[in-house]
């Protein structure tokens, strides 16, 4: 506990789009709550703190860390221990940290491939073909910037983590619970669940929270939202024959997308107990096929034009296979070469 | 989340690895499997590791009774054969020493790892492995109960041709009911179609009717024919079939048979099923003089009265006035405990075989036609002839395996058309003394007598060619080809090509399943093979009952065979089911799968997915059930939740994945981390 006898707060924000911290923010007067509650002593988004600062706290003087985004270079690696080592309660926060999220698609392909695509597209204006350096020198001496790794990782692949609070981002109603309940803990009224646990989620799939009507389902061929001219407003779009990824996606969010009529697309990542996600949806998606035939079943199929993106969208990461096999070879070569140093 | 083990106490394993003779030790080191088990799977609870020369034995049964008893084991793993086959052995075994069955595993290292392994060195490291699976995977076996369901005493037969009729006369002798349904309006199935039978050739009519008539009075067989099943409900001991009774237009009650109305019936019609299209009948029909039931008919769409409103001839002359015009199909409810599906056969249209000109060259035959031209009842009584009517043939070429052992039909042989078609060239050379050629691939005749029949027919001055034919055509380019049918063939003894003319071709057509055996099998909620012939249990010691409890399968709806062998099972299949009415109840394997209702999002994935239909949606709660009585283990529906709220006990998500790691050794820590690949 700090001097004033309040609980030590921070959160940080590795491989993500910062969606999270604006999550945390959104829930509105409860953000009041955490200020009266805790003491904010890392926040880079929202207080001006430096590394330094917290490398220099005790071992474990930080209550709870909000750790969001993946492990993607070696900043995120080394924020991600020296705020294990500092903290009691370690989050991970949001789909990013949880699965790796949309960053951890780049799993599928190199580091050179990812650059390419990001310093050498058509949209980019780079005729020296310039690319990011880990160590650049300069009249002035040897720069460092972080160095990227071929495999995005998630925050509990790198460092031990207490509880995964999952959605890109977290619901705020459901972040503002967990605040409660964690405040609610420290004064001894109530009790944490145990390590290793989801929050702020539910305990079924999105269907539980969907009110849309299913009947038993077949399905002839998948077709992209967009293609459609007409969605039934009332009817289970899986049905429609849109590949909704409610039936595989834990609940809490309250089945916002499809109660909207967008198909889920698979935020809060897995259900409890599923190991891999993707494998789990992509199971469901082709028990539904009407169709017997080879042809037939490929034709249904052949409305889901990006099977990976589709399924891993933001689990890629933390599946079974985690990677393409180029980036995890080039990973072990980092790791070999680390070794020998 | 991953499947270490987590059980805070550590369970007490028995370890047995079986030589099974030299099948396992010849390529496996089983000593050395014993000891490394003993030595490193102690630290994950193997307290005693063992090997001996037979495990299955009394005495190899005995040392794990001994142990469980002694060192308190409290679970046991046998390396040995496949679970198919003692599975049940080493369960029953526990059982006896006072340890739940379902707390043994049997793992495979004759099957998968002796057997088709040559190098001993690889061959022991895998059977390890095996070995180390097993153990981990049973660290999380529970104790289960199997499930007791109580058996009704009455059975459903489908199909009347002899397997059929076999089956439903041994159970009805036995004292129990049985209800036999067929679609024809007789039984009596393609047996009743055929004149003589190999290779006694015995008259088929004086061995079936006896048969048939026995079933149309039995006190313990309901017989209902020009029925069908529509609908099946329910699991083995409790099953409700419901049957659709379609009008026959005939008062059963009052008919008495005599004929009359066939006689005169104004209106022919093509008999294209008994008489395979070469004689006629009536509207008002049985098929065949000796029918069972000996009600007739009436033929609806060839009914001048149903089709232009006059004529009611057979309603007049019915002295009993059994006809009834206004009968409507009648739908009843059956309640059985067992099912036998005894559905036989098609034969393949010959048409298919375009080079053998079949529809195209009049003289060319199919077997049944064959059949019902040898027939002393059929329509030329018996005179074999030419397609006129009149006309003997000289010569008569028979062709083995059309459409049987052919990559463009079917690969498989139909078993029975050698010797239908030696039968064949017998009653040729019997009634009309022509000149007989049997154009064969192999000559099968491997039942008892067959190969005698076989002899006797060569000796006959049939003459046989070792060939597959090419074609069958009426182009003639030789002299003495004019007007006959030439049979152009490979002769593969003599090695040259020949033309032989003949006046008559009769194709020994492959036999098929059912046009609607797929349908009919799901209906049942079995299944059938990519050829389309109902999959038994087990090809050699449990031929005919299915994978589905309390559906048993006899004659040729499981595959091609003759006479004797579909009697054969009918008669087993009546066995099995007797043994379960007797039983009084059965006990279902516990490898049932469960919902985890707080699990389930009522997504309804699951719910037409089930291939035995155990699965129920609750509307009002949205949560899926299973039956656990219907539910066989399948494990469908547990891989299609995509909330993992269906999990199947023995095949749990942890015992599966604890195998897994076992199998990598890697609770052992032989490799540090798991490398991702
Ligand atoms: C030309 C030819 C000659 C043969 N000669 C001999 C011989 O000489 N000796 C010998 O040993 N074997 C012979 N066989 C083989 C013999 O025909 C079979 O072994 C025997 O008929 C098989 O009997 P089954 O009861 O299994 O089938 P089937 O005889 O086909 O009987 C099946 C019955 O089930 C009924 N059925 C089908 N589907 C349904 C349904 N869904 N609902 C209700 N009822 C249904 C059918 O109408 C039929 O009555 C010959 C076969 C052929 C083709
Ligand atoms: S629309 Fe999506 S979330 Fe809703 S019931 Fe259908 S599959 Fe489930
Ligand atoms: S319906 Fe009448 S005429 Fe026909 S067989 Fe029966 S009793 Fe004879
Ligand atoms: S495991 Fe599922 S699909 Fe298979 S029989 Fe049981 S309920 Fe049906
Ligand atoms: S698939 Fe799973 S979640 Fe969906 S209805 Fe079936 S049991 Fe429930």
């Amino acid at each position: 506990m700090s001097a004033n006898g309040k609980p030590r707060f921070a959160m940080y924000w590795a491989a993500g789009c910062g969606g999270c911290e604006i999550a945390v923010l959104n829930i509105h007067e409860k953000i009041l709550d955490v200020d009266a509650n805790f003491e904010v002593v890392f926040w880079p988004v929202a207080v001006d703190t430096k590394y330094k600062d917290v490398e220099a706290m005790p071992d474990g003087s930080i209550t709870l860390t909000l750790f969001n985004g993946g492990i993607r270079n070696s900043e995120n690696e080394e924020l991600a221990h020296l705020l294990r080592r500092k903290s009691q309660i370690l989050v991970a926060f949001g789909a990013c940290a949880c699965e790796g999220g949309i960053p951890g698609l780049a799993n599928l392909s190199t580091p050179q491939a990812v650059f390419e695509a990001a310093y050498d597209s058509v949209s980019t204006d780079n005729p020296d073909s310039i690319r990011p350096q880990s160590v650049w020198n300069v009249p002035e001496g040897e720069l460092h910037i972080p160095e990227f790794y071929p495999v995005l990782k998630t925050l509990d692949q790198v460092v031990p983590v207490d509880y995964f609070m999952p959605g890109c981002p977290p619901e705020s109603h459901q972040i503002a619970a967990v605040v409660d309940l964690v405040i609610q803990a420290l004064q001894g009224k109530a009790e944490l669940p145990p390590p290793g646990s989801v929050i702020g989620a539910g305990s079924s799939t999105v269907c539980d929270e969907c009110p849309r009507a299913r009947n038993v389902k077949l399905i002839r061929q998948y077709r992209r939202i967009q293609h459609l001219s007409r969605v039934d407003p009332t009817l289970c779009l899986l049905e429609q024959g849109i590949p909704c990824n409610g039936p595989a996606t834990r609940d809490g969010c309250g089945a916002l997308c499809p109660k909207v009529g967008a198909q889920c697309i698979g935020c809060y990542g897995p259900a409890q107990g599923t190991l891999d996600y993707g494998a789990r949806l992509l199971s469901a998606l082709a028990s539904v096929v009407d169709g017997k035939e080879p042809e037939e079943i490929e034709q249904a199929l052949a409305g889901i034009p990006d099977p990976a993106g589709q399924v891993y969208r933001f689990s890629l990461a933390n599946s079974l296979l985690g990677a393409s096999k180029e980036a995890w070879e080039q990973e072990e070569e980092i790791h070999e070469a680390a070794h020998h140093d | 989340m991953t499947a270490h083990n987590g059980h805070s106490e550590q369970e007490r394993i028995g370890v047995y690895v079986c030589h099974c003779g030299s099948n396992i030790a010849g390529t496996i080191d089983v000593e050395d499997v014993a000891r490394w088990a003993a030595d490193k799977l102690n630290r994950r609870g193997v307290v005693i590791a063992r090997d001996y020369k037979f495990m299955c034995s009394s005495l190899g049964q005995e040392l794990i009774e001994k142990d469980i008893r002694e060192l308190g084991l409290t679970r046991v793993v046998v390396a040995a054969c496949s679970p198919h086959l003692h599975e049940q052995t080493f369960r029953v075994a526990c059982r006896r020493a006072g340890l739940n069955p379902y707390l043994c595993e049997l793992v495979s290292i004759r099957e998968q790892a002796s057997w088709v392994h040559t190098d001993k060195k690889a061959a022991t490291e895998k059977a390890k492995a095996i070995l180390s699976g097993g153990v981990e995977r049973v660290i999380h076996h529970q104790p289960l109960e199997p499930l007791h369901v109580p058996i009704h005493p009455a059975t459903l037969v489908v199909g009347g041709g002899i397997a059929g009729i076999q089956a439903a006369l041994e159970i009805a002798d036995a004292g129990f009911h049985v209800y036999l349904v067929e679609r024809e309006p007789s039984i009596g199935g393609h047996m009743a179609q055929f004149d003589k039978t190999f290779p006694t050739m015995d008259c088929a009519a004086c061995i079936l009717t006896p048969r048939m008539v026995s079933v149309g009075t039995h006190p313990n067989i309901t017989l209902l024919t020009w029925s069908e099943v529509v609908d099946v409900q329910g699991y083995v001991g409790n099953f409700t079939v419901t049957v659709n009774k379609k009008a026959r237009y005939v008062k059963e009650e009052l008919c008495t048979g005599c004929g009359i109305c066939q006689e005169k019936c104004p209106k022919k019609v093509l008999d294209e099923t008994f008489e395979a299209g070469l004689g006629y009948r009536k509207a008002v029909y049985t098929p065949f003089p000796q029918a069972v039931p000996k009600f007739p008919v009436i033929d609806r769409p060839n009914c001048t009265f149903f089709q232009k409103g006059t004529c009611r001839a057979c309603e007049k002359l019915c002295p009993t006035g059994a006809i009834d015009f206004n009968q409507q199909d009648e739908r009843l409810t059956l309640q059985v405990g067992n099912i036998i599906l005894a559905t036989g056969f098609d034969i393949l249209d010959a048409r298919r075989i375009a080079q053998y000109g079949y529809g195209r060259l009049a003289n060319v035959f199919t077997s049944l036609e064959f059949e019902r031209l040898s027939n002393a009842a059929g329509p030329t009584n018996g005179q074999i002839v030419l397609r006129d009517g009149v006309t003997q043939p000289k010569t008569v070429g028979i062709i083995h395996c059309a459409g049987s052992r052919d990559r463009n039909f079917n690969n498989y042989c139909s078993a029975i058309c050698c010797m239908q078609s030696l039968k064949f060239a017998h009653l040729v050379r019997e009634r009309t003394g022509a000149t007989v050629y049997n154009f064969y691939i192999d000559i099968r005749t491997t039942a008892k007598a067959y190969d005698e029949f076989y002899q006797r027919v060569l000796d006959e001055g049939a003459i046989l060619i070792r060939g597959r034919v090419a074609e069958v055509t009426d182009a003639a380019r030789l002299p003495g080809e004019d007007g006959k049918l030439i049979i152009q063939v490979e002769d593969t003894l003599a090695g040259k090509q020949r033309r032989i003319p003949v006046d008559m071709v009769v194709l020994s057509v492959a036999l098929e399943p059912r046009h609607d055996a797929k349908e009919v099998a799901k209906q049942f909620g079995i299944s059938c093979s990519s050829d389309g012939w109902i999959i038994e249990k087990h090809p050699k010691l449990d031929p005919v009952a299915t994978m589905t409890e309390g559906v048993f399968v006899a004659g040729c709806a499981q595959g091609p065979k003759d006479i004797p062998t579909s009697v054969a099972q009918g008669a087993a299949s009546s066995a099995r089911v007797l043994a379960r009415i007797q039983q009084k109840e059965i006990a279902l394997e516990p490898v049932r799968a469960s919902v985890d209702e707080s699990k389930c999002s009522g997504c309804r994935i699951c719910n037409g997915l089930c291939p035995f239909n155990a699965i129920l949606f609750h509307e009002d709660r949205m949560v899926t059930e299973i039956n656990p009585a219907l539910c066989q283990g399948c494990g469908t529906c547990v891989a299609a939740c995509p909330a993992g709220a269906i999990s199947g006990t023995v095949f749990s998500n942890e015992q599966v994945l604890a195998q897994i790691e076992g199998l990598l050794l890697q609770p052992l820590g032989a490799l540090e981390e798991p490398v991702p690949v």
